[in-house]
């Protein structure tokens, strides 16, 4: 099924004049932004120094630290009376990424939604669950303004109370469901000790953390669902800039409005379809917020075969990442950004340790740090107060409930040379 | 002012060491202090998520505390009271009362047998008031000095 | 609207909705008929009191949807609120409901002086909770930069008010005294410091005297807003003059009765508030008792607007809760810790206090002998179930007190095993 089959099956020559044009609209308007109007000057590209797509490689790239320099809002290309929405994303330390959109930002976004859904066989019909958090994180309002876009009936039911969401799925006659995909197994796991097996669901949606082939078929058969793979960032709008079809197998990207480009981490060389690397993306209907060649850091590769369902070119599932950015319960967490917290705080030492595991599908991270000797009073329930304060802090600026372990003075590891810091066990575990 | 220091007199220094909650640990607080020379007449665990705090009270608290320290662990001082049990029924009624009747809370507590009977170690919010009601209702405190 | 006119409408609307509900809603059709009421007797607004009540155990007993005037093919949403037992209450929403829900908020912001140019920061929770998706869809309508900001981590929403230059907030009163408060210790005025200029506070009791102290404080309007889920969720404020909430005529029809006769009062008597939501398709409400107490006043406004007022609401006809913004009814508590083996559920105790700006509850139970251990642990984990299971069901996190077995109060005769300490 499609919302949009002009566009969704967009190719050849039409795609590439359609992508071309939409280019040179986002380099103009890019020029807005001064750190974009100063690297376009120093590169000595402009937008009618584009004649072909590949002309994009003439850019330079922008990196997450990028924005970083923009805080607040030194990305937006429009006056703030235009901007009708503000979303925020983790940025690598203290600070996070603030994203932008004008209202024909929200509506293209939730057109790309719509589409999503709808290829994946979703009508006017379904009740949706939109079972991952709404407010700043994009994932929960995208997924919502799509689905009414569609006129489904939705229950926005955020994270957490799991057995409501069961009771609710079953009393409401949900079919169709959105989550991360550690919490749709948390969900199952809790339906079946509730003895429900959830006999209307009939379409799980799920993404915003890396999943293997081995969970989908353990969530298709505990949920009773087809299973399908979202992907998407803040600075592309959010969730949805590329979806599977009812083929499930890679994800077809928007290329009406995205370019997409597979290169080499290294070396920022371009990479041929079938081959892996980190996938940058430029985003050519963005008003609000525009990018250029932006590194998401996301290794995948562009497939070579065409799909049969008739639309543009897919990307692989997501294998890892070029940095060391960690996805918890699917949030993105950089170690950056932790250490920053800690450093904050003068009662703890300077070394810490990282692990990351999942327990009973849910993604757990334990941080270990050393209390400095000074701050030692003799007191248990001043040590609880210290880790309590640790834990906050982590709270308010990762967004990710962790757990503290404080251990003795000296007993964490030093390291010459590159710290690693970050133990994950998780694996293909779920 | 004497009746301040009689009351330093009685308020004994508790060593309170920060463990991991691991096997091990105790193991190696107990041999540094036999390595000092060092000997214990009581000690209790208390324990946290994940962590723990000894505390201990023993014959020689500066060398066991520079003791520790030099192997490594995080340690303090804590002032706590020893108090004298009688060994009747109602002993430890009537101590807890007399805190309780004026409103000193006991944060913790454990008991020892010593030589001469039974010592309840007490941490308390007000550690001069609860030595001044205690002597002041006839009770027999543990001093500092025996325990040095 | 000239008052007449206004009259003329809701009478309009009032009959189309009678008629509608007799015709094609069952449960509607039922009541009337045993309230011995039938349409055509009503000839004018003063028949309305004809119309039997409807209470929120309704709703319950016709959990989740069988009170539904439209398909579910019609309905684009759901959101659930506290049920007075273990099954929340269902609100289902057509299209036209949603339309109609964001355009009287949209008024209503307008009245506030909220609109294009405005950062509006809404820290009401999203999701189920009618209170984040309701202002956020109001906010957008005016064309005001919605930062969805939702509830918790609350530095970092100090942070995007001064970085974000925030000009409006949305959230509980009780949160945005936090806010100042955990901003004080970060070295931030909101007064001096940000933007802010303008609050629309609502979703648990406030008085005039905490309006003034916030208004001083921050040196912003802090304004009302009044809504319940059964009737959309958030949708009237006051306006600029801030005397009484509008609310507006052709959107609900309100009255005020002693709860006990279920006589309306004159205005300016307070009684129970009385609301009947005349353009509502998914879930038309026809006389619902709220329970909230307040008074009418029907006199026009001085900012000139001729719907009518409603005062700020002083009180409950229930034993009804409200913390921190979410709505706790002493027998929730009761039905949740009923189900849990190693406490007793019969006997326990409610206490509320506000620690700072803050409610926070504490539930005392008894654990039972036969669940006692000399493990620290063991008992921790007992407590930490009764923790879950109880934010489980209230969507409110609480602290439990494990208490020993024959230690909390026993009563005879009426139970009072709430204390609430809280001084507004």
């Amino acid at each position: 099924m499609f919302w949009n089959k002009e566009m969704e099956t967009l190719k050849g020559d039409a795609l590439e004049s359609l992508q071309l044009k939409r280019l040179k609209w986002t380099i103009r308007q890019a020029e807005n932004i001064p750190f974009y109007k100063k690297m376009l000057n120093e590169s000595g590209v402009d937008a009618d120094g584009i004649r072909k797509i590949s002309d994009i490689q003439k850019l330079p790239f922008t990196r997450k630290t990028d924005l970083r320099t923009g805080y607040p809002f030194g990305f937006f290309a429009v006056p703030k009376k235009q901007v009708v929405r503000i979303h925020t994303t983790s940025g690598t330390t203290g600070k996070p990424t603030v994203v932008g959109y004008t209202r024909k930002d929200l509506d293209n976004w939730s057109e790309l939604i719509a589409r999503n859904m709808t290829m994946t066989g979703l009508t006017d019909e379904d009740t949706f669950q939109n079972a991952v958090n709404y407010g700043l994180f994009t994932g929960g309002l995208g997924f919502h303004y799509g689905a009414e876009k569609i006129g489904m009936t939705v229950v926005p039911s955020g994270t957490g109370n799991t057995k409501r969401q069961i009771e609710m799925i079953n009393d409401f006659g949900v079919t169709a469901l959105h989550a991360t995909p550690s919490y749709a197994m948390h969900l199952a796991e809790v339906a079946e000790s509730m003895g429900t097996d959830l006999p209307t669901l009939k379409t799980g949606l799920f993404g915003a953390e890396p999943w293997s082939d081995n969970m989908r078929k353990a969530l298709e058969e505990r949920l009773g669902v087809r299973a399908f793979d979202s992907y998407g960032m803040s600075e592309m709008y959010g969730p949805g800039a590329a979806f599977e079809c009812e083929e499930r197998n890679g994800l077809h990207f928007w290329h009406d409005s995205y370019i997409v480009e597979i290169i080499d981490p290294k070396t920022g060389e371009v990479l041929e379809p079938g081959n892996k690397g980190e996938l940058v993306v430029t985003p050519i209907v963005k008003e609000a917020m525009p990018l250029l060649r932006y590194r998401t850091g996301d290794i995948t590769m562009i497939l070579e075969d065409e799909c049969p369902c008739g639309r543009g070119a897919k990307i692989a599932r997501l294998t890892g990442r070029s940095d060391d950015m960690l996805v918890i319960r699917g949030i993105n967490v950089f170690p950056s950004q932790i250490e920053d917290v800690l450093k904050s705080i003068p009662e703890v030492g300077d070394q810490f340790m990282v692990y990351v595991d999942r327990v009973n599908h849910l993604d757990e991270m334990k941080i270990e740090v050393e209390i400095k000797k000074e701050f030692f009073s003799g007191e248990l329930r001043d040590l609880e107060r210290i880790q309590r304060k640790i834990q906050e802090q982590l709270k308010a600026i990762l967004q990710v409930r962790t757990e503290i372990a404080l251990v003795e003075p000296e007993s964490l590891p030093r390291f010459e040379g590159k710290a690693k810091r970050v133990v994950d066990k998780r694996g293909d575990k779920f | 002012m004497t009746e301040n220091s009689d009351s330093c007199k009685y308020v004994i220094r508790q060593i309170s060491v920060f463990s991991e909650n691991k096997p091990g640990r105790l193991s190696a607080i107990a041999k540094g202090l036999e390595e000092a020379d060092v000997n214990i007449y009581a000690f209790s665990i208390a324990e946290s998520k994940g962590f723990g705090v000894v505390r201990l009270i023993v014959d020689k608290s500066t060398a066991a505390l520079k003791k520790l320290a030099d192997i490594g662990f995080m340690v303090s001082y804590t002032d706590v009271i020893g108090i004298k049990m009688e060994d009747r029924p109602g002993g430890l009624y009537e101590t807890a009362s007399i805190l309780g009747d004026a409103g000193i809370n006991i944060e913790y507590a454990y008991a020892y047998s010593g030589r001469n009977g039974a010592v309840l170690i007490i941490r308390v919010d007000d550690v001069t008031s609860a030595v001044k009601k205690l002597l002041a209702a006839g009770k027999e405190l543990i001093k500092a000095e025996e325990c040095l | 609207m000239p008052v007449d006119e206004l009259r003329k409408l809701q009478y309009k609307l009032m009959k189309t909705l009678v008629y509608r509900l007799y015709s094609f809603s069952p449960f509607y059709h039922d009541r009337m008929k045993d309230a011995g009421v039938h349409p055509d007797d009503i000839r004018s607004l003063a028949d309305v009191k004809k119309l039997p009540f409807m209470y929120k155990k309704d709703l319950r007993d016709n959990y989740p949807n069988k009170m539904f005037t439209a398909s579910t093919d019609e309905l684009v949403r759901y959101h659930v609120s506290s049920g007075t037992t273990g099954k929340p209450t269902v609100v289902g929403y057509t299209q036209k409901d949603l339309d109609v829900w964001t355009e009287s908020l949209a008024r209503s912001l307008t009245s506030c002086g909220i609109g294009r140019g405005d950062v509006m920061q809404v820290s009401y929770g999203y999701g189920l909770f009618t209170g984040g998706l309701g202002l956020h869809y109001g906010a957008e309508k005016v064309g005001a930069t919605v930062v969805p900001a939702s509830v918790g981590s609350t530095e970092k929403q100090i942070t995007l008010i001064q970085d974000l230059n925030v000009t409006a907030i949305a959230c509980t009163p009780s949160y945005l005294n936090h806010i100042s408060d955990v901003a004080e210790k970060m070295g931030v005025s909101i007064k001096n410091d940000t933007s802010l200029r303008v609050a629309v506070l609502g979703a648990e009791p406030w008085t005039a005297g905490m309006r003034d102290r916030i208004q001083e404080r921050l040196g912003i309007r802090a304004h009302n807003i009044f809504g319940t889920s059964e009737i959309s969720g958030p949708m009237f404020t006051d306006c600029a003059e801030q005397k009484g909430i509008h609310i507006w005529g052709d959107i609900a029809y309100t009255e005020v009765i002693d709860s006990e006769t279920g006589e309306n009062l004159p205005d300016g008597e307070s009684g129970e508030l009385v609301v009947t939501v005349l353009q509502k398709e998914a879930m038309p409400m026809i006389r619902y008792r709220v329970g909230d107490i307040t008074s009418l006043d029907t006199s026009v406004c001085p900012c000139g607007c001729t719907h009518p007022r409603i005062s700020r609401l002083t009180g409950r006809v229930d034993d009804m809760l409200i913390i921190r913004g979410i709505n706790v009814f002493p027998s929730q508590v009761e039905h949740c810790l009923m189900q849990i083996p190693e406490i007793s559920g019969q006997n326990y105790m409610i206490i509320v206090t506000r620690d700072g700006s803050l409610d926070s509850m504490r539930v005392q139970v008894e654990l039972r002998k036969e669940f006692f251990s000399d493990k620290i642990d063991d008992l921790l984990e007992i407590r930490k179930k009764v923790a879950y299971e109880l934010k489980n069901a209230l969507n409110v996190s609480v602290d439990v007190e494990l208490t020993a077995p024959d230690s909390l109060p026993r009563f005879e005769g009426k139970a009072k095993r709430v204390i609430d300490r809280r001084v507004l």
